[in-house]
């Protein structure tokens, strides 16, 4: 089960995010005038598991020339990886797969390590300092278990947050791509539809208007284990350098 | 209308989302860069105290034993303060995951540490020799796998200045370990027994610098934090403090002062060596445009990188013990 976000059609109402905090009962994650459009809450973290963006873009209007903004905004939330470097790198198993096939933390166990903070490559999954244990989006286990959707699916107004089977809903997503390109929009693509990813495809991907860089996203996220058997072997041929090392050192034993 | 304009390719490609970090900085305190150090000290003292007890030189063996039990000794308590939940810190030996390098890390250490400290003991005051014996050995052979997990363990994130830099960075904690040993060996060895840690000290010494350099070198544009800024600082001052170290070593031969010096400036550059690896993992992290160009590179230039096999507990298609809620 997973998240498809039409990005093109939220309306930037912050639904998600108040639902995510009521169910969840996250806490408050700072009442702060950012700058950045109507975005307060910056980027997803312990305190945020629903984040809209928001993107003032300049564009040429015909009616109103230089002058004309189109306005971006995407509700951003834990892609529950099908790859997920959270989950791999974990030590206490505190992170684990459900059989939703989401990825979710089980805060009985988890003892605080934060090594699942800097593997994420999205910098989705963060530490709550004022409890020591890290946080993120469960995809509302809870819910799930009592065969209930999400809660900012369940709020979203306009459906841009729409929760199912993943094969469904990348099928709903194509149609809707299909819809968007004939009707002109050449820049609507999906993110993290393609289980041939770096990270296996997302539990919760995305269509966007625009490159995912310009959502805070990453072009193209790979999981950062794919690479740990090269690691270790690096780390062996290290390992082998200090023994000769101190062997070399040895050979005169004065 | 027109299309919006593109200005994802313009010259500040790299801004992405308000100039946000697209991943989060570790939450590790300073204290994890000061345990690299210690655990380095630890495990490269344990090999050379093998080494040198295997060739019959008793003191150098003993100073080594006690350096390597004193460094895992300061350890424990600095990783399991870094801790959100200090309390749970055996939680670290509740699974073995391959997938994890801070996994593999506990239980290498959980051999390591009452294994170099027994050994330790028993050489310092005499007892069950044979049991210290074996108990160096153990210590002696986990050395070098204590020594260099630690670079596997940063290097598996998704921080390009750690991430990309995986092939070198184990170099230069093994570098840094044994310069460190060495220099801790220096320090509290006569004169006259301890020849191979003012050899090791060298070739530590170099080590540590090429593969830094190296390191820099192949990383080309997200090798910026390594070379600017408070990380770069630090590794400037490494280099200079190995350096200066390293020159001492012909002097390390005739006096013992001189001895005391070459250590003390051979173990601070080793500390830095690792403060600076530490830093720059911040600084990495902090600048969306070190995540973004090489991505954007790697798409629009050839087709996608392959995916290789996952690690076990990981896939959605092949679910394992990990993918139930434990009772």
């Amino acid at each position: 089960m997973g998240f498809f976000t039409d990005t093109s059609i939220c309306i930037g109402c912050k639904a998600c995010e108040v639902a995510c905090k009521e169910w969840n009962d996250v806490p408050e994650d700072g009442l702060n005038f950012l700058s950045t459009s109507y975005d307060n809450t910056g980027g997803l973290g312990a305190d945020t598991w629903r984040h809209v963006a928001f993107i003032e873009q300049p564009i040429q209007v015909a009616a109103v020339g230089d002058n004309g903004v189109r306005w971006l905004m995407s509700s951003d939330v834990c892609k529950h990886c099908t790859h997920a470097a959270c989950l791999d790198v974990c030590p206490t198993g505190a992170l684990f797969r459900t059989e939703f096939d989401t990825v979710v933390v089980q805060q009985d166990v988890c003892n605080g390590c934060g090594y699942c903070v800097p593997a994420c490559p999205f910098g989705v999954i963060d530490k709550r300092e004022s409890d020591g244990r890290v946080w993120k989006c469960t995809l509302c286990y809870d819910r799930l278990k009592s065969d209930m959707e999400p809660a900012c699916a369940k709020a979203c107004p306009t459906q841009s947050i729409q929760f199912g089977p993943l094969d469904e809903l990348r099928d709903r997503a194509a149609g809707r791509l299909g819809v968007l390109r004939e009707a002109g929009v050449a820049d609507a693509r999906l993110y993290g539809a393609d289980e041939d990813d770096g990270v296996g495809g997302f539990g919760a991907f995305f269509l966007l208007l625009d490159d995912p860089e310009v959502y805070g996203l990453p072009p193209d996220p790979v999981v950062t284990t794919r690479d740990l058997p090269r690691m270790w072997k690096a780390a062996a041929g290290a390992a082998l350098a200090l023994v000769g090392a101190v062997a070399a050192a040895c050979a005169r034993p004065r | 209308m027109t299309g919006p304009q593109d200005r994802s390719h313009g010259p500040d490609a790299g801004s992405g989302y308000y100039g946000h970090p697209v991943v989060k900085a570790p939450v590790w305190k300073p204290a994890i860069a000061l345990y690299f150090f210690t655990g380095g000290v630890a495990g490269a003292s344990s090999t050379l105290a093998l080494a040198a007890g295997l060739t019959d030189n008793r003191r150098l063996a003993r100073s080594a034993l006690v350096a390597s039990a004193a460094g895992i000794a300061v350890s424990g308590p600095l990783l399991v303060a870094d801790l959100g939940r200090p309390a749970r810190f055996l939680n670290m030996l509740r699974v073995a995951k391959p997938s994890s390098p801070m996994s593999v890390g506990s239980w290498i250490l959980s051999a390591f540490a009452p294994a170099s400290m027994l050994a330790a003991v028993c050489d310092v005051t005499g007892r069950l020799p044979r049991l210290g014996r074996a108990a160096a050995a153990v210590a002696g052979a986990l050395g070098p796998a204590v020594a260099t997990y630690t670079a596997v363990l940063v290097a598996d994130t998704a921080i390009p200045a750690w991430h990309d830099a995986y092939r070198e960075l184990p170099l230069v904690f093994a570098g840094s370990a044994a310069t460190s040993a060495a220099g801790a060996a220096l320090a509290f060895t006569p004169v006259a027994d301890a020849g191979p840690a003012r050899r090791l000290a060298v070739i530590g010494a170099v080590l540590d610098v090429g593969a830094f350099r190296a390191m820099e070198h192949r990383l080309g544009e997200v090798s910026g934090p390594y070379e600017n800024g408070r990380a770069g600082r630090l590794a400037r001052a490494a280099e200079a403090c190995l350096a200066a170290g390293a020159m001492l070593v012909p002097a390390a031969g005739r006096r013992r002062s001189a001895a005391v010096a070459a250590g003390a400036l051979l173990c601070t550059g080793s500390l830095l060596t690792r403060f600076s690896v530490f830093r720059a993992g911040f600084e990495s992290a902090a600048d969306p445009a070190a995540t973004i160009r090489p991505q954007r590179r790697r798409m629009e230039g050839t087709e996608r990188p392959p995916v290789t096999t996952p690690t076990p507990g990981s896939t959605r298609a092949r679910p394992t013990s990990e993918s139930t809620v434990d009772p």
